[in-house]
């Protein structure tokens, strides 16, 4: 076992754990932010996606000993960030949601994204959120929400 | 007496300038080819090989098939946003969940190729070329490629590629580093010749 200490959405946070834990299990077990979702443990489906220093990243295959001093966002802390905002409410306006497994992974993917290519073309989309599954088949929905947030964002700037 | 002498005289003086300044190549040719073989049998392993692809997407595992999650090059060969490399390859080996890892995880650039678009490896003739096209290569010599080969840390990843998620160790090249970098000094040294041919 060793010590971390973590920023995780803005707060330093204190873990005990082994070092070759995911960071998805910190989030989840540790510190009980289990809006990060469990998929399948091997980086092919996105359900767990946070950001580590702004970079969308499956929290399922990194080990909590190389994170450093990168700062760690969530889906719960993606409120307090204008693109995130911006995105959430773009889902909730297309109804994107269906049973919300993938979710959380699927806006951190999104807003990853927006970030780096505020206007972004169908194929952007299509290869930036290429590994992030949804067995409920939304990703029309998930499309033109990407494509609405990417209007509300112009339309803002 | 000196006057008889001097035309003697200048011509030790011209061959001992001679012998301090020119460089004559101390590995023949025929050697020279011989250790670029050594070289182009790593550079076609699939652990340096699967990130030189002429496609649009990296290769993964001994078979080299294409890398899941439909991972694509992206720009600049780092991926794309929200689908970096570096959104599951960190700064080094990530064992407990088999995801390799190493500082500034990226594809070779296209210019870099080693193999054609269905996948196939390119001929050693056409890998040597490329290699020792300094408009393909970032402009590296021969002591540049021989630098990069004893030093560039994704080149040293090779050597050490970690555990597959299944917990075995994954595949190092055929030959040992120090042997590699040998063979590319011996390549160098001959004046990087390539195999003739396509």
């Amino acid at each position: 076992m060793a010590k971390y200490r973590l920023t995780v959405n803005g707060s330093e946070k204190t873990v005990d754990v082994d070092p070759s834990t995911p960071l998805l299990w910190v989030l989840r077990e540790e510190l009980k932010m289990t809006g990060t979702k469990y998929g399948c443990g091997i980086s092919a489906c996105g359900a767990c996606t946070v950001h580590v220093d702004g970079v969308a990243t499956r929290s399922c295959v990194v080990p909590v000993s190389l994170i450093g001093k990168r700062e760690i966002v969530t889906i719960e802390g993606v409120a307090s960030d204008p693109v995130g905002r911006v995105v959430q409410s773009a889902w909730v306006e297309k109804d994107v949601v269906q049973c919300g497994y993938c979710q959380s992974g699927q806006i951190m993917s999104a807003v990853a994204l927006l970030k780096a290519t505020p206007n972004p073309t169908d194929t952007n989309i299509e290869e930036s959120m290429g590994g992030n599954l949804c067995r409920c088949a939304t990703y029309v929905r998930i499309r033109e929400a990407i494509a609405s947030a990417s209007r509300q964002i112009k339309g803002a700037a | 007496m000196f006057a008889s002498i001097r035309p003697l005289f200048v011509l030790v003086l011209f061959a001992i300038t001679v012998s301090l300044t020119a460089k004559p190549a101390r590995v023949n040719t025929a050697s020279g080819l011989a250790a670029w073989d050594q070289v182009y049998s790593v550079l076609v392993s699939p652990r340096c090989i699967n990130c030189h692809t002429a496609t649009n997407y990296p290769q993964q595992g001994d078979d080299r098939h294409r890398h899941f999650a439909n991972v694509v090059r992206g720009p600049d060969g780092f991926g794309v946003p929200g689908l970096n490399c570096i959104s599951c390859h960190q700064e080094s080996n990530a064992d407990s969940t088999g995801v390799p890892g190493g500082l500034n995880w990226h594809l070779a650039p296209l210019s870099m190729q080693w193999q054609d678009v269905n996948d196939r490896p390119l001929s050693s003739a056409a890998v040597c070329r490329a290699v020792t096209d300094r408009s393909k290569n970032e402009n590296m010599d021969g002591p540049a490629l021989l630098k990069h080969h004893a030093e560039a840390f994704l080149v040293l990843w090779a050597w050490n590629p970690g555990r597959r998620p299944d917990g075995t160790m994954r595949t190092l090249p055929p030959i040992s580093h120090d042997e590699f970098v040998a063979a590319t000094r011996t390549w160098v040294e001959a004046g990087t010749p390539c195999p003739k041919g396509r």
